[in-house]
């Protein structure tokens, strides 16, 4: 076991190496430029602009750029953001608390939620539990998240009044009153999210537990004279929720690449939010910063969920 | 208890029942009967399933033959409104971009049957028009992206060993790609030499859309198939297979891949939805369809705007789409039901 | 897993939801406006200042009498104080204006620093830290327009109590003329011989050459003064390089009624009152809060519906989309000056892909748009009501010219209305004729089409479906396409879709004059300026339109002093723009801005930041 773990360690390092690489490639090649927004400024000429570009050390190819990139962030450097002419490493710390805040806690409620639905869809099915489940999973992902978050805008803060359309980020929590201002203004960026993702994890607890329902061991156990509780939680739950738990680790890297349409509806701004401008303003230090993260912790998620699946399914030899 | 509503009754006592039933029909059977036989007759009794393929059946008339129909009305309507056509030979394409500036944002009417937008374009007919490309992409995109997700995770998860660590690194660089850059990069890289190569500049961009989303959308399916091969080929019927001699890619995809397929079935409908709306997505980068094609993602988008004053406008294409996905998820639960080489009846 | 877990799971769960949904549901007898409420419960300690506040005119007094800048007088005390929400679409990511990478930064650094003089809605000038505008008539301008000389205020102090002198306006035009520092603007300094300190409180700069326009440099929002002692080490390469130069750059010390408070680069900028600002009695808010990101509608929302935000910039939505939302009644609109013309651009060049290396090259003619008839009917054929009426609404009015700001310089001469019957005449005579069960045009057997591109945005798709439409009528066909604006406007040379390429025969974008001084603006039709592959698409005349006739006219402009004399000339030149159909004007752009009905103070801009007198916004009852 430990020596399984320490040579996927061991193979992350190159793996890294490539995927940077290849990132880095994708993101010289692809075109932009990060003073598009003053294209036709004519008080901006060429001149003035290669000049900022030679600033930026835009103006060397890119394989020496992916040099100096990687020796730099080997001493703890993750480069400079061309829009805000400051470290890449503080702005992404500095969107990291409402990103985790606001999808990690959807992603938990998504998860608390998707489960039992699937669980007694499964149990249940094609009754009317089933049925209204199915309905609802299939509304959360044919619609769009910007469907829906509109929705929620008209309905809850233009109508209602419940909850505001814009996220401070900059408020402090430190009372009960300012606690409250807190939840409400996550309720509906939240809600909107708990709606995507609770639907297709459902849907693969669903089917998951239909799988194992299935099988033959679950005949034996009835056979036996389990009552049906008892065949359902011990027998068939605990071997469908071993996909399901490899799905759920497989999607936390996401928790960190923000949901980019929803933050950016209800102006919550974390990470999500900053990828989309900064590849919008070509701001590839950021970008490539954002997207080597999300690597590293892909791959280490993608290990936890190998061995949680070993430690959960027995049958499971590590090779 | 008659045959269709023992399988409406659910998967537990069909699984009892069957014994019973199968014995009764193998003793009156004369002709010898075939898996797919089987399959097809079990899948005739889902009543969802069938509902399913009588939707999309329904949506590929409406996008082939309705056109035909409802052109020479909407011909006929405008005229009488004073808004007629200025193009002598109207087709579909001309409606579509037809704007009605006598019947602006108006709500679902006996001109325009599911109202105007903004412009007073014809909301069926961009519909019907619409339709055409996105079932398209959704499907073709959907079969690209699950293929290739079943064949990597598949193979990853059989052969295991250097072949997985290969094989899931790629696909861990997949997951990581920054996904916007990537798709302007490859569509600058490869539209040209595609358009050309495909002789039409239409055959070319659907060829890169569904290109470019399918081969964005594998991964995780190649992760749910890589784990379910990983523990049903240590799983005893596996082993009686390779037992009896059958061939390594035999034992792969007749004898594991079926049992795979409930996950697989969940992916492929998700990923046909996912595709009709990444479709809108490559439009607003400006590298999908031309801006005036009017795919169902793309109505959908434009239409949130209007959900105040207009909600017809995104109701009504999102309607379509969810229809698409409820009733393509139908026919894959019934596909699996029928498939299921333990449910006999 | 055991059941007895899974069960506490599902209660736990379904607690917490009701606990949410009930915390949620609590504060909803208050209104979730905070803003003004914060400003009637900290009521400041001088509500007399308040009054004075009220009661004084903004303290731009204007020398140039621009006619008014409030209008509605407060019926009620307003009690000063209170944050001012201000909410833009793209959010600031730095504050030091020469380092800015848009016009929001630009409004960011606004709010902080002052230059010496800006312009009002009127295109009028008027003093900042100078003590007044510098004419010829009193001496400021040397009579051969080889010199402006500046009277700065005195007594004027940055946010961290030093003073301000003639040596901070010398080091900002040192700082940003240094082309290792990268400054954004630094051609407008390109004219600047020397700037040199008469005395403390009097600045002379000399031009290179005599300038038409002695206002281009250390004004509006392209010349704000920065300190000195804050940025003295930040020339050159170490403007961004620099750990304290990086720091400096997100937090500036200005002149101007606020100074930075906390700063979120791509997100929120608070900014809180200056208490050493030369009128601090009359700064009427505690802080200013400006919040970025999110999309048009809903920020027009925050405004107009729910009352969140005071003042929302830029609300660039389809007018079928904004009329409901201002119909709530809650905000006006403030709209007016020109954001810039949004035209049509005729390729004067073959954009044919067979071309390979060579389309859109000098050297090859466009086969259909040399055709001034063609061009003509094009022209002819477009309807502009529909377009200003069902898209733009108050964001944008048609218009005919293709410069229409400062006022005087507009011409009045041309007419625009659709005439169909016109257009189709005119190619019947150029020989695109109707042939019989078609519905394009063909003229030696090749059909009339032609490819039509811009970028990425809701308006601009529709006004791309109007000109279809209006083009299919006269038997024109247009394929359209839309790009990312990213792309669209980057100036990438390995990058086939930008503007400068040019690789359709039209397209569509908005450009506006960079100062009042309309030189540069006009220069984007002269033959030295045509793009091609030689100058890497560097240039500013992505037309590739060539004449002697306008390159002359443009020269003699360029060479008068006489601003009587220019104003003709530059309607000469925009007539003959226009008459040549080199370009299609559509829309006179305005950027909407949304302000809170109980929010005093923003105008319309054309030359200027549109947060120019920000600091004496106020709030009324």
């Amino acid at each position: 076991m430990t020596q399984y773990i320490l040579r996927r360690v061991l193979i992350a390092i190159p793996t890294l190496l490539v995927i940077s690489f290849v990132i880095f490639a994708v993101l010289a090649m692809a075109p932009g430029d990060p003073l598009a927004q003053f294209a036709l400024n004519p008080a901006i000429p060429e001149s003035t602009r290669q000049l900022i570009r030679t600033q930026f050390g835009l103006d060397q190819p890119w394989p020496i750029r992916y040099v100096k990139w990687l020796t730099s962030l080997s001493r703890g450097d993750w480069g400079f953001s061309f829009s805000t002419k400051s470290p890449v490493i503080d702005i992404v710390w500095q969107r990291m608390p409402q990103t985790l805040q606001v999808v990690g806690l959807a992603y938990l409620i998504a998860v608390c939620l998707a489960i039992p639905i699937g669980i007694l869809s499964a149990v249940t099915q094609y009754s009317i539990f089933d049925n209204i489940a199915t309905f609802f999973s299939f509304v959360g992902f044919s619609v769009p998240s910007f469907f829906t978050g509109i929705l929620c805008i008209l309905l809850f803060a233009v109508n209602l009044k419940w909850f505001p359309i814009v996220y401070s980020t900059t408020l402090e929590v430190n009372s009960l009153a300012t606690f409250g201002q807190q939840v409400r203004q996550m309720f509906l960026p939240v809600l909107v999210l708990v709606v995507q993702q609770t639907a297709a994890l459902t849907r693969f607890m669903r089917s998951s537990m239909l799988d194992n329902l299935s099988l033959d061991y679950v005949r034996t156990a009835r056979a036996k004279g389990l009552s049906d509780r008892v065949v359902v939680v011990r027998h068939v739950l605990a071997n469908s929720l071993i996909p399901v738990i490899t799905l759920i680790a497989l999607g936390i890297p996401t928790i960190f690449a923000g949901a980019i349409i929803t933050e950016n509806l209800f102006r919550v701004n974390g990470l999500g939010a900053l990828l989309i401008t900064s590849i919008n303003n070509s701001d590839t230090p950021v970008v490539m910063a954002l997207t080597f993260i999300f690597s590293i912790l892909t791959i280490i998620f993608n290990l936890i969920a190998d061995i949680m699946y070993g430690v959960l399914d027995p049958r499971v030899r590590y090779g | 208890m008659s045959e269709a509503d023992q399988a409406l009754d659910g998967r537990t006592t069909v699984t009892t029942t069957s014994a019973l039933s199968q014995q009764l029909t193998t003793g009156i059977a004369i002709k010898p009967r075939t898996l797919l036989g089987d399959a097809w007759r079990r899948f005739r009794r889902h009543r969802l399933a069938m509902f399913g393929v009588a939707t999309l059946l329904f949506f590929g008339l409406s996008v082939s033959l309705g056109p035909l129909i409802y052109q020479g009305y909407l011909l006929r309507q405008l005229e009488q409104e004073g808004m007629p056509i200025s193009n002598p030979h109207p087709d579909l394409r001309a409606l579509v971009d037809h704007l009605d500036f006598l019947s602006l944002m108006t709500p679902p009417n006996s001109i325009h049957l599911l109202g105007t937008d903004d412009l007073g374009r014809d909301l069926l007919a961009r519909c019907m028009y619409g339709g055409r490309v996105s079932l398209a992409v959704g499907f073709v995109a959907m079969i690209i992206a699950i293929s290739l997700g079943t064949f990597v995770g598949a193979v990853a998860g059989f052969f295991g060993g250097s072949i997985d660590q290969i094989l899931m690194r790629i696909t861990d660089l997949f997951l990581s790609l920054p996904v916007i850059p990537f798709i302007l990069l490859t569509v600058y890289l490869f539209r040209d030499p595609v358009i050309l190569a495909m002789g039409s500049p239409e055959t070319g961009i659907f060829m890169i859309v569904v290109t470019v989303i399918g081969c964005l959308a594998w991964m995780q399916t190649a992760r749910i198939v890589r784990a379910s091969f990983l523990s049903l080929k240590e799983k005893e019927f596996v082993e009686a297979a390779t037992a009896l001699g059958v061939g390594t890619w035999a034992i792969m995809f007749r004898h594991i891949l079926p049992n795979a397929m409930g996950p697989i079935i969940v992916a492929a409908t998700l990923e046909v939805g996912s595709a009709i709306i990444t479709e809108s997505t490559l439009s607003f980068l400006g590298v999908g369809f031309p801006p005036d094609t009017p795919t169902w993602g793309r109505l959908v988008t434009d239409g949130s705007q209007y959900l105040q004053a207009a909600p017809w406008l995104a109701l009504f294409p999102g309607a379509l789409i969810f229809l698409a996905v409820l009733s393509i998820n139908f026919l894959g639960d019934g596909l699996r039901d029928a498939l299921d080489p333990r449910s006999r009846l | 897993m055991t059941h007895k877990r899974l069960w506490t799971w599902l209660v736990l769960m379904v607690t917490a939801t009701t606990l949410l949904s009930a915390c949620g549901k609590k504060p909803a007898q208050t209104p979730p406006t905070t803003a003004p409420v914060a400003a009637t419960t900290t009521a400041p300690v001088a509500s007399t200042a308040a009054t004075t506040a009220a009661t004084t005119a903004p303290t731009v007094a204007p020398t140039a009498a621009p006619t008014e800048i409030p209008t509605v007088a407060p019926t009620a005390t307003p009690v000063a104080g209170g944050t001012l929400k201000i909410l833009y679409a793209q959010a600031i990511t730095v504050i030091n204006p020469y380092q800015s990478t848009g016009t929001k930064d630009l409004d960011g650094a606004t709010v902080i620093f002052e230059p010496l003089a800006r312009y009002n809605q009127n295109d009028e000038l008027v003093p900042y830290l100078a003590e007044e505008i510098p004419t010829l008539a009193n001496g400021g301008i040397a009579k051969d327009s080889k010199s402006i000389t500046w009277k700065l205020k005195k007594d004027v102090k940055w946010s961290d109590g030093t003073p301000f002198t003639a040596d901070d306006v010398i080091f900002t035009w040192q700082y940003c003329s240094n082309p290792d520092t990268g400054c954004v603007w630094m051609s407008v300094f390109s004219n600047v011989d020397k700037v040199e300190a008469v005395d403390p409180t009097t600045v002379k700069v000399t031009w290179k050459k005599a300038t038409s326009n002695p206002y281009n440099v250390f004004v509006s929002n392209t010349g704000m003064i920065i300190q000195k002692a804050q940025f003295a080490n930040c020339v050159g390469k170490a403007a961004i390089a620099d750990a304290a130069c990086q720091k400096a750059n997100l937090a500036p010390i200005g002149t101007n009624a606020y100074k930075l408070k906390e700063f979120k680069p791509g997100d929120t900028v608070i900014y809180e009152k200056n208490p050493n600002y030369r009128d601090v009695a009359n700064t009427f808010f505690d802080t200013v809060e400006i919040k970025g990101g999110g999309d048009s509608t809903s920020a027009a929302r925050a405004v107009c519906e729910t009352g969140e935000v005071d003042y929302a910039w830029n609300l660039q939505v389809p007018a079928a989309v904004l009329t409901p939302i201002l119909a709530a009644g809650k905000c006006d609109t403030v709209a007016g000056g020109s954001f810039g013309v949004e035209r049509i651009n005729i390729n004067f060049t073959n954009p044919d892909p067979i071309l390979g290396s060579k389309r859109s090259e000098p050297d090859q003619p466009n086969p259909i748009l040399n055709d001034l008839k063609v061009r003509q009917a094009i022209a002819k054929a477009i309807d502009r009501k529909p377009i200003s009426e069902q898209l733009y609404g108050p964001a944008g009015a048609p218009t005919c010219n293709i410069s229409v700001v400062p006022l005087a310089f507009t011409s009045t001469a041309l007419t625009c209305e659709r005439d169909l019957e016109g257009a189709k005449k005119l190619l019947d005579e150029a020989g695109w004729v109707l042939p019989d069960g078609k519905s394009i045009r063909e003229k030696d057997g090749k059909p009339l089409k032609l490819t039509f591109q811009t970028s990425i945005n809701t308006i601009r798709q529709g006004v791309q479906a109007i000109v279809k439409t209006n083009l299919a009528d006269a038997g024109i066909q247009v394929d359209l396409k839309a790009i990312d604006p990213g792309v669209f406007f980057g100036s990438d040379p390995g990058n086939p879709d930008t503007l400068q390429k040019f690789y359709t025969d039209l397209q569509m974008y908005t450009n506006t004059p960079s100062d009042i001084g309309l030189d540069s603006y006009f220069v984007s039709w002269t033959c030295a300026e045509v793009n091609s592959s030689k100058v890497k698409w560097s240039k500013a005349n992505d037309t590739r339109y060539c004449s002697k006739d306008y390159d002359a006219l443009y020269t003699q402009f360029t060479a008068e002093l006489d601003p009587a004399k220019r104003a003709d000339l530059a309607k000469k030149l925009n007539d003959f723009l226009v008459n040549d159909v080199v370009v299609i004007p559509l829309i006179n752009r305005m950027t909407p801005n949304g302000k809170s009905k109980t929010l005093e103070g923003p105008t319309y801009q054309t030359f200027d930041s549109v947060l120019w007198n920000i600091q004496s916004w106020k709030r009324t009852s």
